[in-house]
């Protein structure tokens, strides 16, 4: 019992920052039909820009903040105009392959402009752990999960409640009709792109005392993200959280019960499955298809 | 006009195939094996331009069937077989796997598909790395020997270069043929308009799992190659990031166009040997020409190549539609 306890409170402290990094992608898809196979490598790089400021004697807070305006400037804007902007009219393809180079492009840059091996890297959330019915909880878990629930409620909020969200939703949903009804769309799209790039920066200062920051941590944690989306619901900021979160704790649940060698293949059926049966995701809307 | 550019076109053929045929004399060891692997990899991509280029399909698993193929060799061959026997069990395992893997596709497109097709392939990553019994895991596989064919061995790095430039012919000739079948119509309706291809009577259902089929064929016939190319066969090489990479090479050198995967292939493999002075920052030079690459045509090389010839006519149109206004208009008044 003691043992399960922990294992979900870890599923849901990684579940949490898949959720974060899911919810930023799926952001991505609905505005400007980005399918970004860079979002792992945009959670590995603000670590890096963090650990550079750190390098040059600024205080760990300051160079947090640093981190996360590098971020919303190279994830976010610099991204959209050079890299989206040229290419969404010709279509999905052509720009997804781009993200891949682009997340080459990152990983290979790091590893040689800074280092090939992990780094530690501080934690601005406090260690130790607590008991509770008998287990050891790591306070640092439950405190990751806590601060990425509040961010997702707060951005759940200033999209259902403030009147720049609403103009967002609305541009995701039908630009054209967005458009007619002067909302601004290019910059609500914008502003899509500097959210993902907050997100990303916070799941990279969450993750990164965890599992360490090296220039290969994108890999699991974007497909992780994927299939987070995928799961539930390519449509939804709320499938994203639940699928986020159910494939933290299908995760480390698989660890602990399937054999080794196959645990990295769980959450890879649990994604044919979704897909073949319930397309949509587990809470995401049916969207029209055009066969 | 059409004659002299088909005249054009048969020339650049004959230049390029000549230069295939004598520029491995001049190279290296190494520089052989990377022609070779050059040769292996357009194979591999333009079954995946099949698939994705000319039905519309995408595909992220084409590295998984190259591995099924080196695999099915590698396994087969140890137990003795002669080359022919490895290589077509390879390509009708992969055949009869592609098969199977289209049937997602007719229920999913686009996005949902590639992450089906990339579940697939790290599903069978995982499985060449755990079934020891059948693929001995992380040790690979090794000790098998290049095929003699009609009583010529293929075992130095030459030799074998040309043995790969036969597959690729082969290959070629057999996509050519395709394209050009009733069947090649078809996929190619199956892109543009599947509802109106279903509405003239075209079997959707059927060409939909005979393009995945038909590209996974090649995937696995490229594998076959690989296999006794590299003579050591593990799961390291048949990572996503190989499916991820043929696909790069069919956008690159431009998806749906023939000679695409030829192209991309060589973007994809020889540029980052070319880039080697730069030493650690090949692959970012190479991403960055990529990205450059697709911002500037989205359509590949062939894309520019495609829309500069279309800007020369179009220029050449109006020059012509100029020079016969001036010639009229002094009868004007």
């Amino acid at each position: 019992m003691a043992n399960m306890i922990n294992l979900l409170m870890a599923g849901l402290a990684t579940g949490a920052i898949y959720a974060l990094v899911a919810i930023g992608f799926t952001l991505l898809w609905q505005t400007s039909q980005t399918i970004n196979f860079a979002q792992g490598e945009f959670v590995m790089l603000p670590a890096f820009f963090v650990l550079a400021a750190l390098n040059l004697k600024a205080p760990l807070w300051l160079a947090l903040l640093i981190g996360l305006g590098a971020s919303l400037l190279v994830l976010g804007a610099l991204f959209k105009r050079a890299v989206v902007d040229p290419m969404l009219r010709h279509g999905v393809l052509p720009l997804a392959i781009c993200t891949m180079a682009l997340s080459i492009f990152l990983k290979e840059g790091v590893k040689e402009s800074y280092s090939a091996e992990a780094s530690p890297f501080p934690s601005f959330v406090p260690g130790g752990n607590v008991s509770l019915l008998g287990a050891q909880i790591s306070i640092q878990s439950v405190s990751i999960f806590v601060f990425a629930l509040v961010v997702v409620f707060a951005l759940q909020a200033f999209l259902m409640r403030t009147s720049t969200g609403r103009q967002m939703q609305a541009t995701a949903q039908n630009p054209s009709v967005a458009r007619l009804l002067g909302i601004p769309v290019e910059r609500m799209i914008l502003y899509t792109f500097l959210i993902n790039a907050g997100l990303v920066a916070l799941a990279s200062f969450l993750v990164s005392p965890v599992y360490l920051a090296k220039f290969s941590s994108g890999e699991t944690l974007g497909l992780a993200a994927f299939i987070a989306a995928i799961v539930g619901g390519f449509n939804q900021i709320r499938g994203a959280i639940a699928g986020g979160l159910l494939l933290g704790v299908v995760d480390n649940f698989a660890a602990a019960y399937v054999s080794t060698q196959y645990r990295g293949a769980v959450p890879l059926f649990l994604l044919i499955a979704v897909i073949l049966f319930r397309p949509q995701g587990l809470f995401g809307r049916a969207e029209e298809r055009t066969v | 006009m059409g004659a002299n550019a088909a005249t054009l076109r048969a020339a650049a053929f004959a230049a390029g195939l000549l230069f295939l045929l004598l520029v491995p004399l001049g190279l290296s060891r190494y520089g052989v094996y990377i022609m070779s692997l050059w040769a292996v990899m357009t194979i591999a991509a333009m079954g995946l331009n099949l698939t994705l280029g000319y039905a519309g399909q995408v595909s992220l698993a084409q590295g998984a069937f190259v591995g099924i193929g080196s695999y099915a060799v590698a396994i087969l061959s140890t137990n003795g077989m002669p080359f022919i026997v490895p290589l077509l069990v390879a390509v009708g395992l992969s055949f009869a796997i592609g098969w199977l893997l289209g049937y997602p596709a007719l229920r999913v497109q686009h996005h949902y598909l590639a992450f089906v097709t990339l579940a697939f392939s790290t599903l069978v990553y995982l499985v060449f790395r755990n079934e020891e019994w059948l693929t001995k895991g992380i040790y690979g596989i090794m000790g098998f020997k290049r095929p003699t064919i009609f009583g010529i061995s293929t075992a130095t790095p030459l030799a074998f270069y040309y043995f790969c430039l036969a597959m690729l012919a082969i290959a070629t000739a057999f996509l050519a043929w395709i394209v050009r079948s009733p069947w090649g119509r078809a996929f190619v309706a199956l892109r543009e308009n599947p509802v109106r291809a279903l509405s003239l009577g075209v079997d959707t259902r059927r060409y939909t799992l005979m393009a995945f089929a038909i590209g996974s064929a090649m995937g696995g016939f490229a594998g076959a190659v690989y296999a006794p190319l590299v003579e050591f066969v593990d799961p390291t090489p048949f990572t996503l990031a190989l499916s991820l990479n043929i696909l790069m090479m069919v956008i690159v050198g431009g998806s749906g166009f023939f000679f695409g995967p030829f192209l991309g292939a060589a973007i994809a493999v020889l540029l980052p040997e070319w880039l080697r002075f730069a030493h650690g920052w090949y692959l970012v030079i190479y991403a960055a020409f990529v990205m450059g690459l697709l911002i500037y045509s989205p359509t590949g090389l062939l894309g520019v190549a495609d829309r500069w010839t279309a800007n020369r006519k179009t220029r050449r149109a109006s020059a012509e539609r100029a020079a016969a206004s001036a010639s009229l208009s002094p009868e004007k008044p």
